[in-house]
């Protein structure tokens, strides 16, 4: 290829991100030291130009009080860390013997599993998470099926509460886990677990001792796949959690949509983006080099 | 190892695959149900699917779906093919390093976070240079196009890297042109990443309700945001019946691709 066809197909996706990736985020830090304001659209103008025909510049940093004077956001910004690490923690404990499975199983069939783990990922977000609410309501799949075998007497809250945010997220996020880890343990050297076995390594200290350390890339891809958009999730709190979950990425919605003020929004994902800031930059770190779905 | 321990990730395998199909397996048993009241089992019907066909807001949504996704899939495979490219062949260009960075974070990123800064780039751009001035379609498409493109130019780049380099040169040394090895040689070899990587985008943009929501207009309503206004209100047979089309839809698509990809398989060698 030549220089110049090299240089365009660098050239044109580069430019696209710059535009649509990057700038984007200039704007929201730049709106979220603006005034909120009733106009359209509903913040005051950062810059402005003077009678003098100079250029004022009126930076605001109310947004940014308003984020600490109410308890509200720290709280949504905790909760939302502490629900994407228990989920995370659980896809682990899952995904972990789940991928160690797969790939042990014999090449023939391990295609066949590593789609079935794909499959319910190609499909409708949205739809496997209005799955569990005909699942977990009062009146719903499963707690019709516990009455009627006359395990409980009335209908367990399984929904509209913390437990089912967890369980959501877990469900949602769990090929993002066993597909990395997998494809880490694809590429490992099995003959180093038989040497240890044959050495007399209990199976248990062998894996432990030999597999994790060689897969970890991949535990560390697919806890990082699901904890970060996890922590900014919006769909699954707000379809099972309850009143009472609070999560970021509803604070979030909800300070757009219903309260308009795009100046606490845009603050509130600076906010969150400082916070994420690391776990993202450790992936994109990791991330371009491992195969990933 | 023996059989026993052997046996324990293999049980926990088939409790996972439990898991992950068990609540779609009983959304599909309960499309067929009779009843309004969805999770109360009133008889075998088909009358939700003659419901969700006649329903024209339902068939607007989907035909707004459908064609972002595949303008979007389609854009998003025009520049994430030279971005794999750029990644697997180009070696250690300058800013390769912000170049990889800025394709990996959408595939993390909170969709809250690029649905709100996307809306708010084109307010700005509203602002300033008077377009867009009507947020709809076209404003879906460029918001879906940067965050499916990542996900093109790495299964491309996975491509990529995984076949021999030693086809291309065999070419060039018998003095094939450039072009000529890129249209006969590399481009055939990437096709089955190029088709996944289209698929791949159409199904996340057919998918995305938080994204859109931001930086929609009047008059755009697209399927995910109609289901979920409606879910929101609790359940509904409807949704149920449509869910399972969905279903049965992207299923057929996924065998038609395994099935071309497992074809193309000799080519690949």
């Amino acid at each position: 290829m030549s220089g110049r066809h090299r240089t365009l197909a660098i050239a044109a996706p580069f430019a696209w991100m710059l535009a649509f990736s990057l700038a984007p985020l200039a704007i929201v830090l730049k709106i979220s030291f603006s005034e909120a304001t009733a106009e359209r659209p509903p913040y005051a103008p950062l810059f402005e130009m003077g009678a003098d025909g100079g250029i004022a510049f009126q930076p605001s940093i109310s947004a940014y009080l308003l984020l600490l004077s109410d308890g509200l956001y720290f709280d949504a910004f905790l909760g939302s860390l502490r629900v994407a690490a228990v989920s995370t923690f659980v896809c682990l404990l899952i995904g972990l013997p789940m991928a160690y499975a797969i790939a042990r199983s014999s090449p023939q069939r391990r295609n066949l599993l590593v789609m079935l783990v794909m499959l319910p990922f190609w499909t409708s977000f949205l739809i496997r998470v209005y799955a569990w609410m005909a699942l977990l309501k009062p009146t719903g799949i499963l707690n019709n099926a516990l009455v009627w075998l006359g395990i409980v007497d009335e209908p367990l809250p399984l929904m509209n509460n913390d437990f089912a945010v967890h369980l959501g997220i877990v469900y949602s996020y769990l090929p993002f886990m066993v597909l990395p880890i997998y494809a880490a343990l694809e590429k490992m050297d099995w003959t180093l677990v038989e040497a240890a076995a044959d050495l007399g390594c209990r199976p248990s200290r062998t894996f432990f001792t030999v597999t994790m350390p060689l897969c970890w890339q991949g535990m560390a891809a697919g806890s990082l796949l699901v904890f970060i958009p996890a922590a900014g999730e919006f769909v699954i709190p707000d379809l099972l959690g309850g009143p009472d979950t609070l999560m970021v990425g509803r604070v979030l919605w909800t300070e757009f949509f219903i309260n308009r003020d795009w100046p606490a929004a845009a603050a509130l994902t600076i906010a969150m983006l400082s916070v994420l800031l690391l776990p993202i930059l450790a992936f994109q770190h990791m991330g371009v080099e491992a195969d990933r779905p | 190892m023996t059989a026993a321990r052997a046996g324990f990730p293999r049980i926990l395998l088939g409790l996972g695959y439990a898991f992950l199909y068990a609540p779609i397996a009983l959304l599909v048993i309960y499309s067929f149900n009779e009843s309004r009241l969805v999770t109360v089992w009133g008889g075998f019907s088909t009358r939700w699917y003659g419901e969700v066909l006649a329903n024209e807001r339902i068939a607007d949504a989907a035909w707004l779906s459908l064609s972002i996704a595949a303008m979007s899939a389609t854009v998003a495979v025009l520049l994430g093919t030279p971005a794999g490219f750029a990644l697997a062949r180009f070696g250690r260009f300058s800013g390769r390093a912000v170049f990889a960075g800025l394709l990996a974070a959408p595939l993390v990123m909170p969709e809250v976070i690029t649905g709100l800064s996307l809306l708010l780039l084109f307010v700005g751009l509203e602002e300033s240079i008077g377009w867009p001035r009507e947020r709809g379609m076209a404003t879906i498409v460029i918001a879906h196009v940067s965050f499916t493109m990542p996900y093109v130019a790495i299964v491309v780049q996975a491509r990529l890297a995984g076949f021999d380099r030693n086809l291309e040169e065999a070419a060039l040394d018998l003095g094939a042109r450039p072009l000529a090895v890129l249209r006969s040689i590399t481009l055939p070899l990437t096709a089955p990443a190029i088709v996944a990587g289209w698929l791949l985008s159409f199904t996340l943009s057919f998918d995305d309700l938080v994204i859109a929501s931001f930086v929609t207009g009047p008059g755009a309503t697209t399927l995910p945001m109609l289901i979920f206004s409606s879910v929101r209100l609790g359940l509904s047979p409807q949704i149920n019946a449509l869910a399972t089309m969905m279903l049965v839809a992207v299923s057929l698509c996924l065998v038609v691709a395994a099935w071309t990809m497992s074809r193309r398989k000799p080519l690949s060698l």
